[in-house]
């Protein structure tokens, strides 16, 4: 049981961690369009995210992974009743990643064009169904005994799904905006934080109204109210959402960023809290839910996964910090001319 | 639609797709890596241009082999989700492990080497380029060893309706997949080395920047060569064991039908699958088959006959695949041998570069054969032995696989001809750019 437990907790982490460092990136792509003026204000937009975005993505990977390794029947169930929308995150992952490295290796205005609508529908697209997807796992999915999946892409696409997928959209492209502004300087600069400023009513109106809607369409308050405390991750969420405000009207886009982040991190954990200890629920039939203790490894599965776990996570940790540390600061002009392509 | 049959077309695009970059991932950054660190020790100006001018071309591909990776690991849970449900509990955690271990690694330092040019010592920025050279074989060596249990499972036990665990150490030391790593491994950096060496030819005989691509043409041979003569030889022992494990593979390779002593090899064989039997022959060389099946000319070979007709392999696809596998395998050894010879005189020898610029695709086609022949040839299973693929498919619609199916050719054929007309532009304008 407290193997299980654990291994649904770090399932959460890794989802959190993932979009609090994809997430900006996904940002950065969906304001691509809107706040780059001029191809040295795309250039640095890009070369603001380029060091980190595919050491980023592999959070995704790794997430899927231990969803695999953890919980296969899980990964199963999931992977194939959310065929679609995850074939169109997948197919939008990759042109966001060859965009980013073919852009710059042609100097033609038609060239770049392509690409950059690509980018754009890369980073949108992705952002706003991980938010529909993981709306429809707080609330349940029609699955029957067998895993089997009775819908379609619409009966994902309802009311409440669509307010996730808006929610998780607004929610990184505040991250993005946060992340330019600590990048990048002059116009740019300013005009990324400015858009910080309008986004910020947008992400606090929608994360309340998610929560309440949450109320009505999901069971995820049963947790809650069986242990009052663990209101303080919503809580500490919405003191997250004001510490941005306040961090940005003071002009400090670190610790506005790492609001943003403790945001994302708070958002993800609000549903995951609350889903303890289903994973896959079915809304057919309570029966039929996937959780952590009936979709498990084998207790030797689980030991060895939580033993590389505790061993590599903390490593990658600290090399992405360095990695992240070494690329601080504002983009350069020199910063961008350094022959690579992007 | 049958879901299994576009599922399996769905997987084979985009491996195949995926392994048209991966070695070359895998063998450039390896020659990358000896480029700058020769750059780092000698302070040789040439080292660094060529470091440079092959780190673009090495991130093109790059690129293209990573965002068609993540495609991958996702779809053995959106298409194969019978099979992901009852091996997850070993095979996942094998994929697990490679994203924990290896491809962070490889993402994170790939941006560092990228970005780092002005941040880093040479030497630092050299030892960069190692880690993600290192990483990226340490991640083939785990996807092997997931490959390598699907081929010969291990280390398991049926319990709870499925497979679980059991022996976590007999599974990463599958004899089965570390002969895949000894041979997929080496390959792979063949590629690296032909592709190195190919351009640099190709600039040679144009008089172009002749001392560098002197230095890169000779430092690649060297790569070449080996791994050439490695690749060569676990080829020879993974054969026999394929020969103790994988019966049916082996003789679908050959099309050999009757169980018999003294087996031989058929330079040219078309198998009629129907009737058992081959409807043309050319080129019978006794016992041929017995010594590459057990290195012992005289030993029995079990025939497709003895068989049954629902465990056999397509016969005509596996036998192709190896027969182009094993030709392309033994011409790398002998031309880069020759090269080795006239490396001195490489100047001298117009036709030998102009082989190697016709070579540059070899590698990567021995490569797909051998990965063919290794998937086709352990058909009808998904897990030899233990699960057949027509009962490893999702419970899902035909129609969303063949639209995704549809999607995954469009986007793919678009996306290889992309990367690859950037990596002609970028070889054939050599160095002036860089």
């Amino acid at each position: 049981m407290a193997l299980q437990s654990t291994w649904f907790f770090l399932w959460g982490l890794l989802w959190a961690v993932y979009f609090m460092t994809d997430g900006f990136d996904f940002g950065v792509g969906t304001l691509y369009p809107f706040l780059g003026k001029t191809d040295h204000e795309k250039k640095t937009m890009i070369a603001s995210i380029g060091p980190v975005w595919d050491g980023n993505e592999v959070w995704l990977i790794t997430a899927g992974g231990v969803t695999f390794a953890a919980f296969p029947a899980v990964y199963a169930t999931m992977f194939s009743a959310l065929y679609t929308p995850l074939m169109l995150i997948l197919f939008a992952l990759i042109i966001r990643g060859v965009s980013i490295e073919f852009r710059n290796q042609i100097e033609s205005q038609a060239w770049k064009r392509v690409w950059d609508t690509c980018f754009f529908i890369g980073s949108s697209v992705p952002a706003l169904l991980f938010g529909v997807a993981f709306a429809n796992i707080f609330k349940g999915i029609p699955i029957d005994e067998n895993g089997i999946f009775h819908g379609n892409l619409l009966t994902l696409l309802n009311p409440y799904g669509l307010l996730g997928g808006v929610e998780f959209l607004l929610l990184f492209m505040l991250h993005g905006a946060l992340w330019l502004g600590l990048k990048t300087q002059g116009d740019l600069h300013d005009r990324a934080a400015r858009t910080a400023e309008k986004l910020w009513p947008l992400v606090l109106v929608f994360t309340l109204v998610f929560v309440v809607a949450s109320y009505f369409s999901t069971d995820l308050f049963v947790n809650y109210f069986a242990h009052p405390a663990l209101f303080l991750v919503i809580i500490i969420t919405v003191a997250a959402i004001f510490g941005i405000r306040v961090y940005l009207k003071k002009g400090a886009f670190v610790l506005a960023w790492a609001a943003s982040s403790l945001t994302i991190v708070g958002a993800t954990f609000f549903g995951v809290i609350g889903l303890f200890p289903t994973l896959f629920g079915s809304s057919m039939d309570a029966a039929y839910s996937l959780t952590a203790f009936n979709a498990s490894s084998s207790p030797l599965t689980l030991k060895i996964m939580l033993g590389v776990v505790l061993v590599f996570i903390p490593l990658v940790i600290a090399y992405q910090v360095w990695a992240y540390s070494m690329f601080m600061g504002k983009i350069t002009d020199e910063d961008l001319d350094h022959g690579e392509g992007y | 639609m049958d879901v299994v049959f576009l599922s399996r077309l769905q997987f084979a695009a985009a491996t195949m797709f995926h392994f048209l970059f991966v070695p070359l991932t895998l063998g450039l950054s390896v020659i990358l890596a000896i480029m700058e660190t020769q750059y780092a020790r000698t302070g040789d100006e040439d080292y660094l241009k060529m470091t440079r001018f092959f780190g673009k071309l090495f991130l093109i591909n790059f690129v293209v082999g990573i965002v068609t990776g993540i495609t991958l690991e996702f779809q053995f849970g959106t298409n194969w989700s019978r099979y992901s449900e009852y091996v997850g509990d070993v095979f996942g955690s094998l994929l697990a492990i490679e994203a924990t271990t290896s491809f962070f690694l490889e993402s994170t330092f790939i941006g560092i080497w990228i970005f780092g040019w002005k941040k880093l010592s040479a030497k630092a920025h050299a030892a960069v380029m190692w880690m993600v050279a290192l990483a990226g074989s340490l991640s083939a060596i785990w996807i092997l060893s997931a490959n390598g249990w699907m081929q010969h499972p291990v280390g398991y036990v049926i319990r709870n309706g499925r497979a679980e665990l059991d022996d976590f150490f007999a599974v990463i030391f599958n004899k089965f997949a570390l002969l895949e790593m000894v041979h997929t491994l080496p390959a792979s950096y063949i590629f690296g080395a032909f592709v190195v060496m190919g351009i640099s030819a190709y600039h040679l005989l144009r008089k172009h920047e002749v001392e560098l691509f002197t230095k890169a043409f000779r430092l690649s041979l060297t790569v070449g060569l080996v791994c050439s003569v490695i690749s060569f030889i676990t080829g020879d022992l993974h054969g026999i064991h394929v020969a103790e494990v994988q019966p049916a593979k082996l003789a679908a390779m050959e099309s050999h039908w009757e169980t018999q002593e003294r087996a031989p090899i058929l330079l040219i064989a078309i198998p009629d699958e129907e009737n058992e039997r081959n409807l043309f022959e050319f080129g019978r060389l006794p016992g041929l088959l017995s010594f590459l099946a057990t290195h012992d000319f005289n030993a029995v070979v079990t025939g497709l006959k003895d068989i049954p007709k629902d465990e056999r392999p397509p016969v005509l696809i596996t036998a192709v695949a190896f027969k182009t596998m094993v030709g392309l395998g033994t011409f790398f050894p002998l031309i880069t041998f020759i090269l080795w010879v006239k490396r001195k005189k490489l100047m001298e020898s117009p036709l030998l570069l102009k082989i190697m610029v016709y070579s540059i695709p070899l590698p990567v086609i021995a490569i797909e054969a051998g990965w063919i022949l290794a998937e086709v040839g352990r058909q009808p299973w998904i897990v030899y032995g233990m699960m057949k693929t027509s009962d490893a498919a999702s419970p899902i619609g035909g129609a969303q696989v063949l639209v995704t199916l549809i999607g995954f050719i469009l986007v793919y054929g678009l996306l290889g001809a992309v990367g690859y007309f950037l990596m002609f532009k970028h070889a054939r304008k050599g160095l002036v750019s860089a």
